[in-house]
């Protein structure tokens, strides 16, 4: 048995060794893997490397239109999700359409009921059968320029807006898209015809329509719209001088905003009209906007203005034609009888008259 | 009847773009166009992410809603088609799309930005299925021919997932689960809303 001791003894020193050496390696192998524990899950890759930014922070980020990169791409391509065109597709499809649908409807049945009221307009004193000039021909010609023009692009336009809804169910999918593909060409093309005559007609009749004093007698009778009153006025009233203000206003506010559709993306025409809003005190308006949202508030200005210029020329129209006697003639052949120029614009056409004569009577004074 | 969906698994995506040229080759994409892109986001930085993203193919889609001669149509399988015949190049979808899909083959030019061209989940378009007609104008028809997306079918990684959405929102929650992170069915809640993801 003696023999057998030592080796107990080294056994049992061996056991001792073992079990140190396998404590030694459990801690020491459990602080090295502790580590690894926290970069790997089940033994797959990697996760939680956003740092200190939670899965679902990222996710909204991107949500909410955080963009990155592409390669190769724009950098528009980076943003992975615009939420702001649910809001244009909202507004567009939504109160747009629905109040400028009204707006126009509206404006024809108002002058409708007017028309049934109050009747076409007459020359009270029946026609002279005498005539003197309004417009010349050049005039003329930059009215129906801005005029003709106007009509190609508001029926254009609208029918980009409602066609799908009105024409379309009529005339088929394939006959639809091909008109409005013309339309759409006409509309882009017309609109520098109507920039050149908004530009002429702006030119030639600004000096008339600077407001003055006799426009407020005007007003204060209703411009004789409602009774039978002929106010005193040169050669634009205050109501065609409301007209001319509102065509160079409206002109060229679609102008700007047309040409911001025809180069999309190019132009940043919104975040300054903003930031001058809230320089102005509407401190709410957003002026950090993407390029997209420049394109769709450019959109939609551009048809709220359509719409309300289009329903205000709708009454222009009228007047100029149905509503009173004699008053298309200014603009057909540009001769106007006396008794409607007395009777509509008394100061312009007693001035026009006097000079006339002034100019004849030397004439016959050298007879 | 499927429902057909893209889903990019951000954990496992690594922007080798091979989707984008698989679909710009299979379907003889013009120059300039690419139907489908990958978005890097945190580029060189921790936490970096890629997504690879193309039309989304939504329920209600927007694009639809707002295009002016209505030439958009949805198949049985949800995927959002349009016909290049009717379509008039206004931009008005690329305006409305939250994923920025639809492309055009000229860049605003007067105006004239050419016909829409955007991902058809490799389904063609409304002319005859698999004619001449329709690879030349929307490319190839794969889901006609019982296959699916070749953006998807050529992943190496196995990130961009395509075809039923409850089969891959399956194959998604599984992987979900084995992995123990990273949930984020990207898009989703955008393009199929109420729909679960
Ligand atoms: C004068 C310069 C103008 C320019 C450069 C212009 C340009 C444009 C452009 C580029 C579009 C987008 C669709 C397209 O690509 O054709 C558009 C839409 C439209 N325009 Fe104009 N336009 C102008 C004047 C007008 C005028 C005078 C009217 C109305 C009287 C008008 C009414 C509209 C309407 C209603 C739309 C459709 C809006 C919608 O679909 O929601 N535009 N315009
Ligand atoms: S992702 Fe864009 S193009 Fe595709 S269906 Fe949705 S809105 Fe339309
Ligand atoms: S670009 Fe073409 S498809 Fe897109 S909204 Fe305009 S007409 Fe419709």
């Amino acid at each position: 048995m003696k023999h057998t001791a030592p080796m107990n003894v080294f056994a049992w020193h061996r056991a001792v060794t073992a079990l140190a050496a396998l404590v030694v390696a459990v801690v020491f192998s459990a602080i090295v893997i502790g580590d690894a524990a926290v970069a790997q899950t089940g033994g797959s890759v990697p996760g939680n490397a956003l740092g200190t930014t939670a899965d679902s922070e990222f996710w909204r980020q991107i949500r909410q239109g955080e963009s990155g990169t592409v390669a190769g791409a724009n950098e528009q391509a980076g943003t992975l999700i615009q939420s702001e065109g649910d809001n244009w597709r909202a507004m567009r499809n939504g109160p747009l359409s629905k109040w400028g649908g009204w707006a126009l409807f509206g404006t024809v049945a108002l002058l409708s009921i007017f028309f049934v009221a109050r009747g076409r307009i007459k020359i009270g004193a029946g026609a002279s059968g005498k005539t003197m000039t309004r417009f010349n021909l050049f005039e003329r010609m930059s009215h129906w320029l801005l005029a003709v023009s106007f009509i190609i692009l508001a029926v254009s336009g609208l029918n980009l807006l409602y066609g799908r809804y009105v024409f379309l169910p009529l005339i088929g999918a394939d006959a639809f898209g091909a008109i409005t593909l013309y339309g759409k060409l006409a509309h882009n093309y017309v609109a520098f015809g109507f920039m050149a005559g908004l530009f002429l007609v702006f030119l030639l009749w600004i000096k008339e329509n600077i407001p003055n004093r006799h426009d407020l007698t005007w007003l204060n009778q209703g411009g004789g719209m409602f009774n039978d009153a002929h106010p005193p006025a040169k050669k634009f009233n205050a109501g065609q001088k409301m007209v001319f203000w509102i065509v160079i206003v409206a002109g060229v506010s679609i102008s700007v905003s047309g040409w911001s559709l025809l180069y999309p993306f190019r132009y940043e025409m919104i975040a300054p009209t903003f930031e001058w809003f809230n320089w102005m005190g509407f401190n709410w308006v957003p002026v950090d906007l993407t390029a997209h949202q420049e394109m769709q508030y450019t959109q939609l200005w551009h048809a709220i203005v359509a719409l309300l210029f289009i329903a205000a020329i709708i009454a222009h129209i009228y007047i100029g034609t149905l509503g009173m006697e004699g008053a298309f003639d200014a603009m057909s052949s540009g001769e106007v009888d006396t008794n409607w120029a007395m009777e509509h614009h008394s100061l312009w056409a007693e001035e026009e008259m006097s000079e006339a004569s002034a100019k004849e009577a030397p004439a016959s004074a050298a007879e | 009847m499927a429902r057909m969906k893209f889903l990019c698994d951000a954990e496992r995506c690594i922007e080798c773009n091979a989707c984008v040229t698989a679909c710009k080759n299979e379907h003889e994409v013009p120059w300039g166009i690419n139907r489908r892109r990958v978005v890097t986001i945190n580029d060189g930085g921790p936490g970096e992410r890629s997504i690879s993203v193309a039309c989304m193919h939504c329920s209600d889609a927007p694009c639809m809603a707002v295009c002016p001669v209505d030439c958009f149509y949805q198949t049985d399988e949800g995927v959002v088609l349009h016909s290049k015949d009717l379509c008039i190049g206004c931009g008005y979808c690329f305006y409305a799309c939250p994923f920025g899909a639809p492309q055009y083959p000229q860049v605003g030019n007067f105006g004239s930005r050419g016909k829409m061209d955007k991902c058809t989940f490799c389904n063609g378009g409304p002319e005859d299925d698999h004619s001449d007609a329709e690879f030349r104008s929307y490319g190839r028809n794969r889901l006609g021919e019982g296959k699916l997306p070749l953006c998807a079918e050529m992943c190496s990684t196995r990130a961009l997932l395509a075809g039923d959405g409850d089969r891959v929102s399956d194959i998604y929650r599984e992987r979900v689960i084995a992995r123990g992170f990273g949930s984020g069915a990207w898009g989703w809640g955008r393009a199929y809303p109420g729909q679960g993801s």
